[in-house]
């Protein structure tokens, strides 16, 4: 919780990884800040290269999207709607006619390791895997980059990297700092983040904590702040959940995502239909030309 | 002095907004004032678009046609056409043993390291699957055509020579079987991604990629001189099949969700594609110019296929298109 200092689990050394403990992040806009620390912080620890310094003209918003080389990305979104009490208006105080509200929201968005994650499915190498902790890892010493990944994942995150950066051909992503995990230390996102707006700990934890948090947030006024986890969908839950205000589609998030393996059963009846009239046309015209 | 190429790009920025006063951006969007108007978020996508390049739609081409010619060849073999199943298999392993996995290896990030895909065996992603298909069709094939043609030439006489006949049926029925398989599973792996123009059309896709597969491994065995009637059969059939998948194309539209299909160029190359395999063969064929209906197929085939690409990126990149498949 906000406020437990040297005793939140941002800050503790932890045994998730041997205990075989589910793990999570919790992001809230709420108190977000829009510092980008956690973009910095996983770069810095991962190593993951420069991309490119692109002017996009959205907001504060440089980084663009996620992708190879960008696994924590800050979301600035300008929405003409209010923020909880808050009063704005550049034509009156209050709420009247002639309000004029303005929100700006940061979400830092990450990979959701899926419950059932569309890229683990599509992976032929097998080198995208599930850790003792419940999270999706990608060993990029196996990954040949076939790209398949890339469009199973329903959320646009993982994606081949291209030349000439570093380590180019293959597929990246948040790797949930397994590395650091293993050796009981936080994710370098969650440690860096100044105001907890990233909460790394228990999936089960953080999901009750999420919970109280929206309904403290509906008692002071935030009615459109809402949890996306989509628990309801075939993707089944996700490990990297988020609080929003307003509409998931704002913020670029599927508001049904679906694991594209749940389509694999009529693609392959409309295969194996396909191969078996072939065969049998194809005796046919033999059977009746001689 | 030693400036990184970060530092050097904040440099070139800086000194262009100094010169021209502002530096072209790539989102902005003032119209009416500050709040973007976009889709989404500031239109950005919400899936990732395909990163293949056109060494893919190469590869459903020739995959295609390779695993048909082994189901030609079966065919041919079982009703003792041995010249027609001696140029089947031969395009079957020139398309399907040789150009297929070149094509395949080439679009890997990491060509070198393309064994990866033999070390796990995943029935639940259609790569895994299609690795695993394209490496068993290819011993097939390739053992099949070895034993075909050293009985064929009678080199090995006696008891000897009557094992390699048995051999060659055996590995010919293998990739007759695994060739209907390789010709197909393409549409299953497009089929089952998050692209809404691609899993929308989940069941049309292996039609198509199998059909187009028969109907082009007929014309090429016709353009190499065999006029026979099964062939011209299964001419008939493909072009057929493929008009009647034109028709359901034109009628089976998701709105939104699909309009990379469309409202887009690359949807247009579907359809001309699909004009070239489906009517304009059926009619060429009818009227007996046989070899203009297998070019015409051919082209068509290919056209498509490098249609169905292109939608995809052009469908991934589209936001509104993940929201509005989320109805179906």
């Amino acid at each position: 919780m906000i406020g437990e200092g040297t005793q939140s689990t941002n800050q503790r050394r932890h045994t998730f990884v041997r205990d075989h403990v589910e793990v999570g992040f919790f992001t809230d806009p709420t108190v977000c800040i829009g510092c980008k620390a956690c973009e910095v912080a996983c770069k810095e620890w991962n190593e993951v290269p420069d991309d490119g310094f692109t002017w996009t003209g959205n907001s504060y918003d440089n980084t663009g999207h996620l992708g190879a080389s960008t696994w924590r990305h800050v979301l600035f979104l300008e929405q003409d709607r209010q923020k909880g009490g808050q009063i704005v208006g550049s034509h009156s105080l209050g709420n009247g006619p002639e309000a004029d509200p303005f929100r700006w929201v940061f979400l830092s968005d990450v990979c959701k390791h899926c419950e059932e994650a569309g890229c683990l499915e599509a992976c032929p190498t097998g080198s995208i895997v599930r850790t003792e902790t419940g999270t999706v890892f990608t060993q990029d010493d196996v990954c040949n980059g076939c790209g398949y990944c890339v469009v199973s994942c329903p959320f646009g995150v993982i994606d081949r990297r291209p030349a000439p950066l570093p380590d180019a051909g293959g597929a990246f992503k948040c790797t949930f700092c397994y590395d650091r995990q293993k050796s009981g230390l936080v994710p370098a996102c969650a440690k860096v983040c100044p105001t907890e707006s990233i909460v790394f700990g228990r999936l089960d934890d953080l999901r009750a904590r999420a919970t109280q948090r929206v309904n403290e947030l509906h008692q002071h006024g935030y009615d459109d702040a809402q949890l996306y986890d989509p628990t309801e969908t075939s993707v089944r839950g996700i490990h990297a959940f988020f609080l929003i205000l307003g509409e998931p589609e704002a913020y670029g998030l599927p508001p049904k995502p679906q694991v594209p393996t749940i389509y694999l059963k009529s693609a392959w009846t409309a295969a194996f239909a396909t191969a078996i009239a072939s065969l049998i046309v194809t005796l046919l015209a033999f059977a009746f030309s001689s | 002095m030693n400036t990184p190429a970060s530092e050097q790009r904040l440099e070139q920025l800086r000194e262009k907004a100094w010169q021209e006063g502002v530096v072209p951006g790539r989102g902005v969007d003032v119209v009416g004032g500050p709040i973007p108007r976009k889709p989404g978020y500031y239109g950005q996508p919400v899936v990732k678009p395909p990163v293949w390049t056109w060494e893919v739609p190469l590869y459903f081409f020739f995959g295609g046609i390779g695993g048909m010619s082994a189901v030609i060849a079966f065919g041919a073999v079982l009703f003792h056409q041995v010249d027609l199943a001696r140029a089947a298999m031969w395009s079957a392993a020139v398309a399907g043993a040789v150009l297929s996995p070149i094509l395949l290896i080439m679009d890997l990030g990491r060509p070198h390291l393309f064994l990866n895909m033999l070390r796990v065996f995943k029935h639940r992603s259609a790569m895994s699957m299609g690795a695993w298909i394209l490496t068993a069709f290819g011993t097939c094939v390739v053992s099949g055509s070895i034993a075909l043609e050293l009985h064929a030439h009678e080199i090995i006489p006696g008891a000897l020579g009557q094992l390699l006949r048995v051999a060659a049926g055996i590995f010919i029925s293998g990739a007759a079987i695994l060739g209907t398989l390789l010709a197909t599973y393409t549409g299953v792996l497009i089929g089952a991604t998050a692209i809404p123009a691609w899993f929308l059309h989940r069941t049309l896709l292996p039609i198509h990629f199998g059909t187009a597969g028969l109907g082009s491994a007929a014309a090429v065995l016709e353009l190499l001189g065999h006029r026979i009637a099964a062939l011209n059969s299964l001419g008939f059939y493909a072009a057929t099949v493929e008009l009647a998948l034109l028709v359901w194309l034109s009628i089976d539209k998701y709105g939104a969700a699909d309009r990379a299909i469309h409202e887009h160029g690359t949807g247009w190359q579907i359809r001309i594609g699909e004009v070239l395999n489906g009517p304009l063969a059926l009619v060429l064929r009818f009227f007996g110019f046989i070899p203009l209906a297998a070019l015409s197929f051919l082209i068509g085939a290919l056209v498509s296929r490098i249609g169905w690409i292109g939608v995809g990126k052009v469908s991934g990149s589209d936001p509104e298109s993940v929201f509005a498949a989320e109805r179906y």
